[in-house]
């Protein structure tokens, strides 16, 4: 209160008159806004710490990012805190699956390390523009985030898919693959949608959920065409 | 002098905001609008009037200068109706009727051309790679390859396709206007829009390529590039109509005919000539492999 009436008072505006305050109300205070919470990291220096410290906390952030994608609901550890490293831990384990697959030639054989990376980075951008140009209020790096951290079901799925064909390449391993990159990619897509639909305007949300949608389906689809030599 | 007016701080009740962005609503009114019948004859006098509208809205609207996020906005300025609307307009034109004019309405939208072409793409290369695979299924000699490499050929092609040929017509059409006035014109991202809807057909087209027979995929082809080559005819004849009659004719055979390079190239690079429809002798050697022979 204080701070309002020295800021009415220092304007030295002629008329105050008309303003029905009395006139004999110290002038003092200070104009201060009063800034938020700290974070626990603001009240000491984080230069000090062990470096065991530093990267425990920030692979604790991840690993909490990653139970979110489990169980999607909705929460702000996802979005307000978003970090890239999962999101390119996710990537490069993907791509790195995702080697090795059979080639008579090299033009016909299944997508190289960079064009993974490429796609999913690439896919991932584009993406994010989209929401934005449609008039999303989410910010660049929460949407990359989200969306990398939602790769997480499908790198499960492409694990699950090089152990089935270890035990062998048939119709039933075909058919096993099926359900489980099939059920991964419509987990992936229901949570980054859980998490990125808000923050569009409501008449068109179909149009922000459709990119989506395409993206993890041509990352299943390279999951699901992957063939052992 | 000031007025205690400036030492009020807290929110007016009575103060009104003002947006300055109305205009932008005023061509979706006339979206809504201008159904009514017997536009066919009057397309041409409303290309006057609307080209004139067109063009004042244009400006109204895209003021934020091209290097600020806001103008890119403008482009995506649709909403799932109004996308789904000109899919519609697309995939079943009716006859007469301008595809510009109904659907895009001076909202020309970049959402529609863009995706259309990656879902295009994807769809093709994933179906081609289908396609061959329940083609060249049982042969023991075949072994599946996912084939990713002709992803990015068909991504080079259909969005070389979306965009220079456009290009190309706009400066063609811009350099006719010059010479021959006429009524109607066409903004460069107007022609990009109505080649990225017109290019819809081709999805659902794509997927039922996979059936391996040759007959049902040329059927296919003719019957999807009847329909989007009427849209993209009935939208450019009214803009070479008044032009010297063998240029127009021309004009609109040329855009058919890339249109029809498209599929067929299409269909013939990415799907494999299905063999069902070719009865082969079969051979048996003398190890007991059985040999097809097959034409490709």
């Amino acid at each position: 209160m204080e701070s309002r009436k020295a800021w009415e008072m220092t304007g030295k505006f002629p008329g105050l008159a008309d303003v029905s305050i009395s006139q004999d109300i110290p002038v003092e205070g200070e104009i201060t806004v009063p800034v938020g919470s700290h974070s626990p990291d603001e009240d000491f220096s984080t230069l000090d710490e062990p470096v065991k410290d530093t990267i425990m906390r920030d692979l604790k952030a991840v690993g909490k990012k990653f139970v979110h994608v489990m169980y999607p609901k909705k929460s702000s550890a996802l979005l307000r805190d978003w970090d890239l490293w999962g999101p390119l831990v996710l990537c490069v384990s993907l791509a790195l699956m995702l080697q090795g697959g059979s080639a008579d030639s090299k033009d016909d054989g299944g997508p190289q390390f960079a064009e993974v990376f490429v796609i999913i980075w690439f896919g991932a951008v584009v993406i994010t523009l989209n929401s934005k140009l449609l008039g999303g209020t989410i910010s660049f790096f929460q949407s990359l985030c989200v969306l990398g951290y939602c790769v997480m079901p499908l790198t499960v799925a492409m694990l699950v898919c090089r152990l089935v064909l270890l035990a062998g390449a048939g119709t039933v391993s075909f058919i096993i693959r099926l359900i489980v990159v099939g059920a991964m990619f419509g987990w992936s897509t229901l949570a980054s949608t859980a998490f990125l639909a808000d923050s569009q305007p409501p008449n068109r949300k179909a149009l922000v959920v459709y990119p989506i949608f395409l993206f993890y389906f041509v990352i299943s689809w390279m999951i699901l065409t992957f063939t052992p030599q | 002098m000031a007025t205690a007016d400036d030492l009020k701080f807290q929110a007016n009740p009575d103060a009104t905001t003002i947006s300055i962005d109305e205009p932008v609503e005023i061509p979706k009114n006339q979206h809504s609008r201008l159904q009514e019948p017997g536009r066919e004859e009057d397309d041409e006098l409303l290309g006057t009037d609307d080209s004139d509208k067109t063009e004042l809205l244009a400006g109204q609207k895209k003021s934020a200068p091209f290097w600020t996020f806001e103008y890119y906005q403008t482009f995506f300025d649709v909403d799932t109706y109004q996308v789904l609307d000109r899919i519609k307009g697309s995939v079943f034109p009716v006859p007469g009727k301008n595809f510009v004019r109904l659907y895009i309405r001076s909202n020309p939208d970049l959402y529609g051309p863009f995706w259309i072409c990656a879902t295009l793409v994807f769809t093709i290369a994933v179906s081609g790679n289908l396609s061959n695979f329940f083609i060249h299924l049982g042969k023991p000699t075949y072994h599946y390859v996912p084939e990713f490499r002709k992803v990015s050929i068909a991504a080079t092609t259909i969005y070389a396709y979306a965009w220079l040929v456009p290009l190309a017509l706009w400066g063609f059409l811009m350099w006719r206007n010059s010479k021959v006035m006429n009524i109607v014109s066409y903004s460069f991202l107007e022609i990009v829009c109505v080649y990225g809807y017109s290019l819809f057909i081709y999805i659902p087209t794509a997927i039922l390529w996979i059936i391996p027979q040759k007959v049902v995929r040329w059927v296919l082809v003719v019957f999807s590039l009847c329909l989007s080559g009427s849209v993209l005819v009935m939208t450019f004849w009214p803009a070479v109509r008044d032009d010297n009659r063998r240029i127009a004719v021309a004009t609109v055979a040329t855009i058919l005919l890339l249109h029809a390079l498209l599929a067929v190239g299409c269909l013939a690079y990415f799907f494999d000539a299905p063999e069902l429809d070719l009865p082969a002798p079969i051979i048996p050697t003398h190890n007991g492999t059985t040999v097809v022979t097959k034409s490709q």
